[in-house]
């Protein structure tokens, strides 16, 4: 992978000019194929990583397991596009096994998540099926465990 | 006991390491950003501890065969073999020991007879000297060079070998400089240990640790692994330092009296470190590779950081050490380690710790997060700056 990226993976914030530093190249070069990267839509975006069950707010997320019937036109294409749409779908992959689509759904509370499945998701044509799993906890979040990370313990100073 | 001391006379002559006091007053202060571990701050890989682990549950907490578990052996025949181009045999010409700070001090042992003189070339890691001496050996130190990117050369040694040289010991890439030998260096050394029939002791643990080439080791080359006595193991490169494996390969004479003294003092290496080592030199390339990348990251950093003070750093092709040099700024490396800790919180090692001639550079470890090396390099700014406008000024 281009280093570029797995460093803004890592640290998304890591400065142009850090960044010139850690691969020997200039701030200006590092601006401009960062900027090519979003232009081409490679970057599609940065945010925090927050750690969720810090905070006071209530919010629920669901894991959807979808079976869908999948159209002569496209597969499960249109119907995939379709369901992603909804503003309570937080990510959504085309997965092999069991069921088509797996999703991860947000709502303020239960009952909203499951009216969200009930009245919106499961009433679509061509949705078979749907198995819905509440979260409890997160432990790992895109690599980056949710505890704080331990304490660097080793001695000060070494030969 | 007639006020006399009950500690020998040739140990109590021998030096504490200069790295020891500077341990000590480290110590004594709290969030330190340490540029000054000697070891990296990476955990082992996932599945080098879970085979570690498993080791456990199965119960294997017994010694292992002296010269150390005969599957550990296999691996390491067959690492050495792929990655260095030498193949040695597990059965006569491996040896697991407790890191390759045991080895180094079995071999020198093993190899030096009363007044045998060892050539070796500082700045280097801590127990060198001490070692030979201990080994009955007369330490003969060649002093390597900014001007030459701390490389060796073989001009340098041919001004040190005598009638009496028996050992040339190595360690490339260099703890502290961070130096490593081109393959034309390493075939020139090899030349001239054959010219005089020196044995060569090179401890190569960082070899799998170089940023701009492919490490070359000394027993790829043609006739010497009969003349060399190969030490590596895992602490570096795996990230592996608890576990206390090194491995020492040499022809089946040396191998065997190796083993004698290995195992009347030791008796065998860690059994959990060697399933854990073993785990590691056959699947451990990909985590290597991760953590290679990462180091040099930081590595490029801190040169592009040095360049913008004006602080001159020879470009470390290896290990994970950047040794700058201070000597302009008019402050021993001794005092500006002490001030730097004092006033800044930064943690560096003087490069004479490592030797005399690290006079007026600082051993700087990357081996350290990225978050901890902009800030140490912000605060090292400072530092500088205030150092400057103090001679300017006084």
């Amino acid at each position: 992978m281009d280093e570029l990226l797995d460093i803004l993976r890592k640290n998304a914030r890591t400065s142009t000019k850090d960044i010139a530093k850690m691969i020997r190249s200039t701030p200006a070069e590092v601006a401009a194929r960062i900027e090519e990267y979003e232009r081409v839509g490679t970057i599609r975006g940065y945010r925090a990583l927050v750690n969720e069950d810090h905070l006071k707010e209530d919010r629920v997320t669901a894991v959807i397991e979808v079976k869908v019937q999948p159209e002569k036109e496209g597969g499960f294409d249109r119907i995939a596009k379709r369901i992603s749409a909804f503003d309570e779908v937080v990510n959504m992959y085309l997965m092999s096994g069991k069921y088509d689509l797996l999703l991860f759904v947000e709502g303020k509370t239960l009952r909203a998540v499951a009216s969200f499945v009930s009245e919106r998701l499961s009433t679509i044509d061509g949705v078979l099926s749907t198995g819905t799993h509440f979260m409890l906890k997160t432990y790992k979040l895109d690599g980056v465990l949710m505890d704080m990370d331990k304490v660097d313990d080793r001695l000060q100073v070494s030969p | 006991m007639n006020g006399k001391s009950r500690v020998a006379a040739h140990v109590k002559a021998l030096p504490f390491s200069g790295i020891r006091k500077f341990f000590d007053i480290v110590a004594q202060r709290k969030d330190v950003i340490s540029f000054g571990v000697g070891e990296p701050d990476f955990d082992s890989p996932r599945a080098v501890r879970d085979v570690a682990m498993d080791s456990l549950e199965r119960g294997e907490t017994h010694y292992t065969s002296n010269r150390g578990d005969p599957a550990l052996r296999k691996a390491i025949s067959r690492y050495v073999a792929r990655q260095f181009g030498a193949t040695y045999n597990p059965d006569t010409e491996i040896l697991v020991t407790v890191g390759v700070s045991e080895a180094i001090d079995i071999a020198l042992r093993a190899v030096t007879n009363p007044g045998d003189e060892v050539i070796y070339h500082e700045p280097c890691f801590v127990s060198y000297r001490p070692t030979i001496i201990m080994a009955g050996g007369t330490p003969v130190c060649v002093e390597t060079r900014r001007e030459d990117q701390f490389r060796l050369t073989r001009a340098m040694l041919e001004k040190a070998v005598t009638p009496k040289t028996r050992v040339l010991m190595l360690n490339f890439p260099c703890n502290p400089t961070g130096a490593i030998l081109l393959k034309k260096d390493v075939e020139d050394i090899s030349d001239f240990c054959v010219k005089h029939d020196l044995l060569l002791l090179t401890d190569e643990i960082y070899a799998e640790l170089t940023y701009d080439s492919k490490h070359f080791s000394f027993i790829a080359v043609p006739g010497m692994k009969e003349r060399t006595i190969f030490l590596h193991g895992m602490s570096k490169a795996w990230a592996m330092t608890g576990f206390r494996i090194g491995y020492a390969c040499a022809p089946a004479e040396i191998s065997e009296n190796l083993m004698k003294l290995h195992q009347y003092a030791i008796m065998s290496a860690p059994t959990t470190g060697q399933m854990a080592a073993a785990e590691a030199l056959d699947h451990g390339d990909a985590a290597v590779a991760e953590m290679r990348a990462e180091y040099n990251r930081r590595r490029n950093y801190l040169i592009a950081a040095f360049a913008e003070m004006g602080i001159p750093c020879h470009t470390p092709a290896g290990a994970f050490y950047a040794f700058p040099y201070i000597g302009d700024l008019g402050i021993s490396a001794e005092d500006f380690a002490m001030r730097f800790l004092e006033e800044k919180g930064v943690a560096v090692v003087p490069g004479d710790a490592f030797g005399a001639c690290g006079a007026g550079f600082l051993r700087c470890a990357y081996a350290t997060s990225m978050d901890n090396i902009r800030e140490g390099m912000k605060r090292m700014a400072e530092f500088v700056a205030e150092i400057r406008a103090e001679k300017k000024s006084g």
